[in-house]
């Protein structure tokens, strides 16, 4: 077998054998070093085996006052993250899916002007998890509303129930933009997760709430509600805020101030 | 009571196979558009992430609130114990089940992942109340099956009426989950009532009956079989009394809305501003398929057949619009997320949505149509489901 390589490069001097054993011991001392680094991570991340906890509710706050006018960061970090082709990009702008968008809100009355991004509230009384028939449409313990791409058959139902009109459907066969972490695929339903690969791996946010903060706006607060001492809890403890249809009475993860 | 002669249609003549022909090429125009809506994604409809349920569910949902009235007269013989009735129940009962295969077909066919229709089968979440239609699609097969049964075999005739009865439940509750789909909804103005369930009860008696009629008179017409004047002039008199409770549910039904303020502008699209589903609502729904149906079944134009099928034709038109508006015009006005303010945004806030419905959209929603009609035309050719003569004669013997 020609591809065979001579014995004589396998010699105890030879160039191949001082790689492998450089490469050996670089593995080696990153095995003994990084079970201490990833003890750090697993502290704020979740082992794959363990269930999403009840006692974490994640939750954001939106600070209207600061979302400035024309900036769409917290958009384009969404869709860099999430891999949805931006509005602007796409061959079929009424068809494509919007993980979020920003909103432009306009009293006709004193003409006062408001930004803020819309996306899936993650109610805890999610009227599309209810009317979803195959119960593609969850809730995770940790107040993440999802869909599950496995059992989603496209009917749309929670597209219809949603007040917040968070969900899209994919229309068309998607191109390589998609991320191996956040499963997507044709004629099933989507929405924010709240990046929930991100929590998951223990970052503790979210790409929106990252570029937001990245182009110091901070008029984002992403953490657990359930978490007295936490950042999202201080702020919400201090700040009047509402919910979108609140009339609804559907306990929103997202809570607005200056609206 | 007179015994009725049942027989089974001939469907010999090259018109029952040009008939059978024309329907099978729209269910193959159907599945065409089935296989272009599956292999493309619904990038190919007139749906998008605004209009969600288009032209597809207009068809399946008339027709399957069409399929529960369609056992209307099934139910008057059976559970009403009208004698006179009795030889048209078979014939009601095929229809309905007919029409209900059509109408989940579509309803099918649509999903964005129709493939997974097992999944649907499979997974179940109570809380949906489309997973109880899934039962109740499914209990309305069987009963009305079962009690067509009771029909046809003498030898379990005995259990006709309690039959009968069970599928007459059976259809009022499947059309009250119908209705309850869009009842059921809190995000838009226009459903979230409990109003739509006993609504579209209403609409079925209405929409069936029409459809009955037409299916009755044009089979009776093509085999020439005798079909009398008695029995069309009392079910033209029952069909005006349908029309006239739709349109009574619907004037409350806006009526109410128009009260509160927070309504006013749902209803201003509705009734005012909303260009085709304004001009969808008055002419096709209020005037095609409500007043000239009124007037000419109650007036002396009724007592002619041409008109009572104009009248049916107009009835099932004036549904079709009906739907279209309570299903896509509802959808067509944009949430009201901040009452009171303008919104605006690239994924089309605040702004009224549009719809185009494409050809495939459309011709999958006819295969559906078509499929109904299908299977019917088949049905009474291998089962005696129609008497040999429903003259004036034969029908008058029956109620003594």
């Amino acid at each position: 077998m020609s591809e065979l390589k001579p014995m004589s490069d396998n010699a105890p001097d030879s160039p191949e054998r001082r790689r492998f054993i450089g490469a050996a011991t670089a593995t080696a001392a990153g095995l003994t070093l990084v079970p201490g680094v990833m003890l750090i991570e697993v502290a704020h991340g979740r082992p794959e085996d363990q269930a999403a906890s009840s006692a974490v509710r994640w939750g954001m706050l939106v600070d209207a006052n600061q979302c400035a006018t024309g900036c769409d960061d917290c958009v384009t970090a969404c869709s860099t993250e999430n891999g949805w082709t931006p509005v602007a990009e796409s061959a079929h702008p009424t068809q494509a899916p919007q993980w979020i968008r920003k909103l432009e809100l306009q009293d006709p009355l004193t003409q006062m002007e408001t930004n803020l991004p819309m996306m899936c509230q993650h109610c805890a009384d999610a009227p599309c998890v209810d009317v979803c028939p195959t119960g593609a449409s969850f809730k995770r313990a940790d107040g993440i509303v999802l869909v599950n791409r496995h059992t989603c058959i496209g009917c749309r139902y929670c597209m219809m129930a949603c007040p917040y009109k968070a969900r899209s459907l994919v229309h068309e066969s998607l191109n390589d933009t998609q991320k191996p972490d956040v499963p997507r695929g044709i004629g099933c339903v989507e929405s924010c997760t709240f990046c929930v690969q991100k929590i998951d791996r223990g970052d503790g946010t979210t790409a929106c709430v990252e570029a937001c903060t990245a182009a110091g706006h901070n008029a984002l607060v992403f953490g657990d509600m359930n978490d007295p001492e936490s950042e999202i809890s201080k702020r919400l403890r201090e700040l009047p805020t509402k919910q979108v249809r609140a009339d609804l009475n559907l306990n929103l993860g997202v809570r607005y101030h200056g609206i | 009571m007179a015994s009725i002669t049942f027989r089974e249609v001939d469907g010999s003549s090259p018109k029952y196979w040009m008939l059978f022909g024309f329907l099978g090429l729209f269910v193959l125009f159907g599945a065409l558009a089935w296989n272009t809506m599956h292999h493309h994604g619904h990038v190919v409809t007139g749906m998008n992430n605004q209009i969600v349920w288009g032209l597809p569910h207009v068809f399946a949902v008339f027709l399957i609130v069409a399929a529960s009235g369609a056992l209307n007269l099934a139910s008057i013989a059976s559970v009403f114990n009208k004698p006179m009735y009795k030889p048209l129940a078979p014939l009601s009962a095929i229809l309905s089940l007919a029409l209900m295969l059509g109408g989940l077909l579509v309803l099918v066919l649509d999903l964005g992942r129709s493939d997974r229709l097992i999944v649907a089968m499979t997974h179940f979440n109570f809380m949906s109340m489309f997973t109880w239609n899934v039962f109740l699609y499914s209990g309305f097969f069987v009963l009305v099956g079962a009690y067509l049964w009771t029909m046809l075999d003498r030898s379990v005739k005995s259990y006709s009426k309690a039959a009968g009865t069970a599928a007459f439940i059976w259809r009022l509750t499947l059309t009250t989950g119908t209705g309850s789909l869009f009842g059921f909804l809190i995000a838009r103005e226009l459903y979230g009532t409990a109003m739509l369930a006993p609504m579209f009860i209403i609409m079925s008696f209405s929409y069936g009956l029409a459809i009955y009629l037409m299916v009755l008179t044009a089979a009776y017409a093509w085999t020439g079989r005798p079909l009398g004047d008695a029995l069309m002039m009392r079910l033209k008199s029952l069909l005006a009394v349908f029309v006239a409770a739709v349109l009574y549910f619907v004037v409350v039904y806006h009526l109410t809305n128009l009260y509160f303020a927070k309504m006013e502008s749902v209803e201003a699209f509705i009734l005012r501003d909303g260009g085709i589903f304004t001009m969808l609502f008055w002419v096709g729904q209020i005037a095609i398929g409500s007043v000239l149906p009124l007037v000419i079944l109650l007036t002396g134009l009724g007592r002619q057949r041409s008109w009572i099928m104009i009248a049916c034709a107009l009835i099932i038109l004036g549904g079709i619009a009906q739907m279209y508006v309570t299903i896509i015009g509802a959808q067509a006005f944009p949430l009201d997320m901040f009452p009171g303010m303008l919104e605006k945004s690239s994924f089309f806030d605040g702004e009224v949505h549009h719809y185009s419905p494409s050809v495939p959209e459309l011709f999958l929603g006819l295969g559906g149509v078509a499929i109904a009609l299908l299977v019917t035309t088949f049905a009474v050719k291998v089962l005696r489901l129609l008497p040999a003569s429903l003259d004036d004669a034969t029908v008058a013997k029956l109620e003594h």
